[in-house]
């Protein structure tokens, strides 16, 4: 059984997995629906508050919490994420589930002495009535946490925001416009920070999607890589999803009961339609069976990718205008840049359309650039904290 | 009975808020008998065979009737709450007190939150 305070990792480890797995037991004969207010199935004291969507256990608000912050925790230790003294940023959008992420790494960065340095990392993509608002969630946060904050604009960074840029392109592609902005932006505000780590609140429904997403359009070398923890390529900064098995409902759930600042409006840009089917897909699955989104992120992590389908990828190399990784002479952004520049930035979406552009002639000298990308210099030294 | 009303406060988050004027918190009150079908007309003139005690499936229609300004389908589905919206009942999640078929009682509490905006 989990008691709290107790903080031995080991012994943390095993309980957590008993837990789970008698859990996964009850779930099936919990078919009964009990109308009586139940008591905690953990510490059989308080009052139930929820039922846990992964494993149909009923619990109490201190239970719940605990299991949560816990089961994060253990994530962490079994990936092994952080090392004593790793700068990580946490990548704050303002919305619910980097709000949670940054309050329970602050939190477990504290009661187990992983010995960080927390800051939150967002990304101005300039969208009025949208970014702006959940930026001051951010700002708040800032001081509820007491971490430091760096911003960075498309606009600073690219030259456009991304109203300019839904004006020229309407809103048929601007999500792989802001997609592969955000991506470099993430990774240049964590190179100035100079941290080892940028950390995001991507949840086990975002993870489950992507899985189901990656099915659906025969993308299996990314089905390969959609499920892992921690992904890094040589130049870039490791980058990992500690809420990888956290269910969406129970990230929810702990804010609310924790009274977490939090911002909740979509993107008044067209959302990405094709995650909104299978994002739709996922909730009627989870309603029929809770258990369908662990289920799912389980498969794809089960699938072999064979190293031919691998190879498909391309080798990485440098961007030659911007030096920032790329499959290609030029890397995405400052493809997609260029296009923007030029006024044909719907031609540079497909490669046929690239060609077209590149028929015109070498960009011009006057064209906009992305500043060159340093890597951020491993941290020469760092004086290990002790880690007990 | 039928006469019997029951004050409840209901309050909406995580975005479900902005189909409801952007109010967050309302306080309604609604008969403690209703219609079986859930329509919203009063229960006074209908069979008794055809009447219940108000339920938190009749109060998502009686929200949808009288407090929602748009796009419905973004909160019932098919009889229920929308797949990804939580709801709870004074507190405790409602999958715990019986969903939908919760006989409301006087100064309870309905939150329902989306969990489907943004990250």
């Amino acid at each position: 059984m989990l008691r709290r305070g107790d903080s031995d990792p080991e012994t943390l480890s095993v309980s957590v997995q008993v837990l789970t797995l008698s859990l996964r037991r009850s779930n099936h004969c919990s078919l009964v629906r009990s109308m009586a207010p139940a008591s905690c199935a953990l510490c059989q004291n308080a009052k139930a508050i929820l039922k846990r969507p992964k494993t149909g256990q009923q619990i109490c608000k201190d239970c719940f919490f605990y299991v949560f912050e816990t089961e994060v925790h253990h994530t962490i230790l079994e990936s092994s994420l952080f090392k004593p003294g790793d700068r990580v940023a946490i990548g704050a959008s303002g919305g619910k589930d980097s709000t949670v992420l940054a309050y329970v790494m602050k939190t477990l960065n504290d009661r187990y002495n992983y010995a960080l340095e927390l800051f939150l990392l967002s990304i101005d993509e300039g969208i009025t009535g949208y970014r702006d608002d959940s930026l001051e969630t951010v700002k708040r946060n800032q001081q509820q946490y007491d971490m430091p904050l760096k911003i960075l604009s498309y606009d600073e960074l690219y030259g456009w925001t991304m109203d300019a840029i839904v004006s020229q392109i309407g809103k048929k592609n601007n999500c792989t416009f802001c997609g592969v902005f955000r991506r470099q932006a993430l990774d240049r505000g964590a190179a100035t920070l100079n941290v080892d780590h940028i950390v995001t609140g991507h949840n086990a429904d975002d993870i489950a999607e992507t899985v189901l997403m990656n099915i659906m359009r025969g993308d299996i070398a990314r089905l390969g890589r959609c499920t892992m923890i921690c992904t890094q390529g040589e130049d870039t900064i490791k980058r990992s999803k500690p809420f990888k098995y956290a269910y969406e409902k129970e990230i929810v759930m702990y804010a609310y009961f924790k009274k977490l600042d939090y911002f909740s409006t979509e993107c008044i840009y067209s959302p990405d339609a094709y995650r909104g089917h299978a994002r739709a897909f996922l909730k009627d699955l989870e309603a029929a069976r809770p258990s369908a989104i662990i289920d799912i992120i389980h498969s794809g992590e089960a699938f072999e990718v064979r190293e031919e389908v691998k190879a498909t990828q391309k080798a990485q190399q440098t961007c030659i205008r911007c030096g920032y990784m790329s499959s290609n002479e030029l890397c995405k952004a400052c493809t997609l840049l260029e296009g923007l520049e030029r006024g044909m930035a719907n031609s540079v979406i497909t490669d046929r359309a690239r060609k077209k552009i590149n028929a015109l002639g070498p960009a011009p000298d006057s064209l906009r650039t992305i500043p060159h990308y340093r890597s951020p210099l491993p941290v020469v030294s760092v004086e290990a904290p002790s880690h007990s | 009975m039928s006469s019997d009303t029951l004050s409840l406060k209901i309050e909406f988050g995580g975005g479900l808020e902005l189909l409801f004027s952007n109010q967050r918190i309302h306080n309604i009150s609604i008969p403690a008998s209703v219609p079986l079908d859930n329509s919203i007309t009063s229960a006074d003139s209908i069979p008794p065979a055809d009447v219940k005690q108000a339920d938190v499936t009749f109060l998502m229609h009686y929200l949808r009737e009288t407090l929602l300004t748009e796009r419905p389908e973004l909160f019932i589905d098919n009889g229920t709450v929308r797949p990804g919206i939580l709801v709870l009942i004074n507190d405790t999640d409602w999958e715990l007190e019986g969903e939908g078929e919760y006989v409301l009682k006087d100064k309870d509490e309905i939150v329902f939150i989306s969990t489907l905006h943004g990250g």
